[in-house]
């Protein structure tokens, strides 16, 4: 199972939190009415629920929440008040939208078109202006809603001879649908008396299709002369056994009441009564399974899925790794005792130990980790579905997949990039007529990259559309008094400002985006992972916005070498070759510090004078050669020890001044090695360069 | 003891007390994760002196401060007797751990508070502001460090 979680599943357990929030922010709303951040948060959840809702097909759920997210936008405008009939009404709302995306069979659609006439007479005319209807909204009729039917059909005794084989009527009707099929023989006469051309048989049938009834009336079309059939539609999947009997009619209630009154194995008893063939009851029974397994696999899609998964919450996982890493830490320790020893049985047990406690350390990590494409795959239904609404071409392209990412940092980065991909499809990527107008293909292109960069893993979302308007976000940064008029801005302060909330420039409200709404959630998230955005735009050339987030719980393969005593880790993904420092070079003390690696002038930095070692220096230096993309310095260390499965751990505040290091890892002897910023020391090594250069 | 007597919840309060340098210093102990005996320090090159160590603190990397070198003592070699109090304290709004190296501990104690008086303006050797106020027990002086202050300034 490579695929990672369910992308759907995921999404109904997401649906859950939010509208949890919801609930919670419209009762804390009737008490207070006036706090901002409620209703915003009641509204965040909305537009949430709506745009995920839509990525992944619940456009009923989506439709529904429209509305509902228009009236709460009047509210936040401040044209209504949110009264307590309005959020008594929103939480009656809030029940529907649950029942739309756990249940959408049960789903009562007059119950929804009652909710919203209610919230249109609340909210008063001018609805339209608030918003267009999404296109789904017109017509909410799901065609896919499986019913349940009951019958019996007993063809012509001479159908056999006139031409009817009752084996492809059966072939037929298990076309239509799952069900069961039960043969009734009690018509069968003795075999003396018995004419092999005719047939004697009825069949019951339950079948579950999405068919409607007159495509089961449909199979019988060409048989339908003498025969009998009954088509019913099952309506509980708790019905009774008694109570099916009774609808076919095969018992009358009187008996069923009297059997009943001496329980148990009702059905049973009907037959040792007489009052029932065995065959009937066992179709019976066959319909009551049928029914219930029916309504079992339904229940599938709301909560009986969660056996597959659990949600744990991070702390928890937390512990749990600081744990193990007291185990590898006792571990280790043993391990040197045990080299002291002669007993075999206790080593053998430290062995063992060992084993276990390596495999618990990589079953710790590996339950955090996710490669980024989980998060990625799940974009290709929205930007598909998008496009088509929008009317544009677009081609989604992705990189970087198998960056890996911390489970719940995955999880929260979905929001944001929802958010940051519709408003790229919206605003960013022009229709197909206007993209040939300034010289570019018709088909729009959105790339979703990921990579890691020392410290950080970086996600791109760069689409080649027209570009940020400057002139109109300053403008409405104006209007809105967010900077003073005129102010001198630097293009990435100016586009730091569509992360405001409130902040859209867009002309009208779509379905898709224009609210100004969907980037503060995009702030607020990237904030609280701790990452930075940045954002780079072009006129007509197209907009990346780039998420950087703190590689704090990421893995990484490090290369741990040593300098003088102390031993750090080197990102491995970093280094390009080890080589010995030869003699010459090294005597070069006073001259230039470069290395000429097949003909190409390498600059390097003594990690030993960096860090001030004492130790005297080891006879032959090795230099580890790092890049960041194509600039290239050597670090001279005094050993290579070799490669580390580095779990990093951020440094505190206290040494945010350590700029030579990008955090710290427990080695397998539990010893603490600091692990160095490549891009960091890559920089100085050119500055050192230049320095020569220059002099 | 009769600190304890008053009822009143502020009377007093518990403290670890440590030697650093020869001085009894006293740490709110509501602050005081854990006592650790010295394990091996990772020097981290390029830090302010007074915090150029790092520990592992079961599975967390936590920083190891040396308060010595901020009221202007020696750091002489570890003894036996050297410890580290491990604290957890707000810096900038962040719950940070920190290891405190002690050249020894003493005892968690109570501490009245009408016994603390205020930082004298003269006569001291140290940088006011690091101190929170100095208290008495018997005819003993404890010194009272603002840890906060103390590893926020540079």
């Amino acid at each position: 199972m490579a695929g990672g979680p369910d992308p759907v599943q995921t999404f109904l357990e997401e649906a859950a939190d939010l509208l949890l929030e919801l609930e919670g922010a419209l009762l804390s709303l009737e008490e207070a009415p006036d706090e901002r951040a409620l209703l915003d948060t009641a509204f965040r959840a909305l537009h949430t629920i709506k745009g995920s809702g839509s990525m992944f097909g619940f456009e009923a759920a989506a439709a529904f929440t429209h509305h509902l997210e228009n009236a709460f936008d009047r509210v936040r405008k401040g044209q209504i008040a949110p009264t307590s009939a309005l959020i008594g009404l929103a939480l009656e709302a809030k029940d529907h939208i649950r029942t739309l995306i756990e249940a959408p069979a049960q789903a009562d659609t007059a119950l929804g078109d009652r909710l919203l006439a209610r919230v249109e007479q609340i909210v008063g005319g001018g609805g339209p202006s608030a918003g267009a209807p999404p296109p789904a909204a017109a017509a909410p009729v799901r065609d896919d809603v499986s019913v349940t039917w009951r019958f019996r059909f007993r063809l012509a005794p001479d159908a056999m001879v006139m031409g009817t084989n009752p084996l492809l009527l059966l072939e037929e009707i298990r076309t239509l649908g799952s069900g069961e099929i039960v043969a009734l023989g009690d018509m069968v006469p003795p075999l003396e008396e018995m004419d092999p051309n005719r047939c004697y048989l009825a069949w019951d049938v339950v079948l579950t299709t999405t068919q409607p009834k007159s495509a089961i009336e449909d199979v019988f079309i060409f048989c339908s002369d003498g025969m009998e059939l009954t088509i019913e539609q099952v309506a509980s999947p708790t019905e009774r056994l008694g109570d099916i009997l009774n609808r076919r009619g095969d018992v009358a209630p009187e008996v069923l009441e009297n059997t009943a009154a001496r329980q148990p194995r009702l059905g049973q008893m009907l037959v040792s009564e007489g009052a029932l063939s065995e065959d009937r009851l066992r179709s019976a029974l066959v319909e009551q399974q049928h029914v219930r397994a029916e309504a079992d696999t339904t229940k599938v899609v709301g909560p009986a899925a969660n056996t597959a998964s659990i949600r744990v919450a991070a702390e928890r996982l937390d512990d749990l790794m600081d744990q193990v890493g007291e185990l590898v830490i006792a571990q280790a320790r043993l391990r040197q005792i045990i080299a002291a020893s002669d007993d075999l049985q206790i080593k053998a047990i430290a062995e063992e130990i060992e084993r276990l406690a390596n495999g618990l350390r990589d079953t710790t990590m590996g339950i955090r980790m996710l490669p980024i494409g989980s998060l990625f795959s799940r974009f290709r239904r929205l930007v598909r579905d998008l496009s088509r609404d929008l009317g544009k071409d677009v081609l989604l392209t992705t990189s970087g997949e198998e960056t890996e990412l911390d489970k719940t940092v995955i999880e929260r980065l979905n929001d944001p990039l929802v958010h940051i991909v519709r408003n790229s499809l919206d605003h960013g990527l022009e229709p197909a007529t206007e993209r040939l107008e300034h010289g570019k293909g018709p088909q729009g292109h959105l790339h979703l990259s990921a990579s890691h960069a020392g410290t950080q893993v970086r996600i791109s979302i760069r689409d080649d559309g027209r570009g940020l308007n400057r002139e109109r976000i300053r403008a409405k940064a104006e209007e809105q008094g967010l900077i003073a008029a005129g102010a001198k801005l630097a293009d990435n302060e100016l586009f730091q400002l569509i992360f405001h909330p409130g902040f859209s420039t867009a002309r009208e409200v779509t379905s898709v985006s224009g609210r100004g709404v969907g980037m503060d959630v995009v702030r607020r998230t990237i904030d609280s992972l701790r990452g930075t955005i940045d954002v780079a735009s072009t006129d007509g050339q197209g907009t990346e916005i780039t998420l950087s987030l703190p590689l704090t719980l990421a893995i990484i393969d490090g290369l741990l070498v040593r300098v003088g005593r102390g031993r750090y880790v080197l990102p491995l993904s970093a280094v390009e070759e080890c080589v010995e420092l030869s003699r010459e070079d090294d005597l070069r003390h006073a001259g230039r510090n470069f290395l000429n690696i097949r003909g190409e002038l390498v600059p390097f930095l003594r990690l030993r004078e960096v860090f001030a070692a004492s130790t005297p220096p080891d006879l032959y230096q090795k230099v580890v050669v790092i890049s960041t993309g194509e600039k290239r310095v050597g670090l001279v260390v005094d050993q290579v020890l070799g490669d580390h499965q580095t779990v990093i751990k951020s440094l505190s505040k206290l040494h945010a001044d350590a700029e030579n290091f990008s955090g710290a890892t427990i080695l397998g002897d539990g010893s603490v090695a600091l692990i160095l910023d490549i891009a960091h020391l890559v920089a100085c090594g050119q500055a050192q360069e230049q320095q020569r250069s220059a002099s | 003891m009769n600190a304890t007597a008053t009822g009143a919840e502020t009377a007093s309060f518990e403290a670890l007390t440590l030697c650093l340098g020869g001085e009894v210093f006293a740490i709110d102990a509501n602050c005081v994760r854990e006592i650790l005996d010295l394990i091996p320090v990772t020097d981290v090159p390029g830090a302010r002196p007074f915090v150029n160590g790092l520990v592992n603190v079961r599975g967390r990397v936590v920083p190891l401060a040396d308060l010595r070198l901020k009221f202007a003592m020696p750091a002489t070699p570890p003894t036996v007797d050297t410890r580290i109090v491990v604290v957890e304290i707000d810096l900038a709004g962040e719950a940070t751990v920190v290891g405190l190296l002690a050249d020894k501990v003493y005892e968690v104690t109570e501490i009245a508070r009408s016994s603390i008086e205020s930082t004298p303006e003269i006569g001291m050797k140290w940088r006011p502001d690091f101190i929170q106020g100095i208290g008495k027990r018997g005819c003993e002086f404890i010194v009272i460090p603002n840890i906060v202050r103390i590893l926020s300034s540079d």
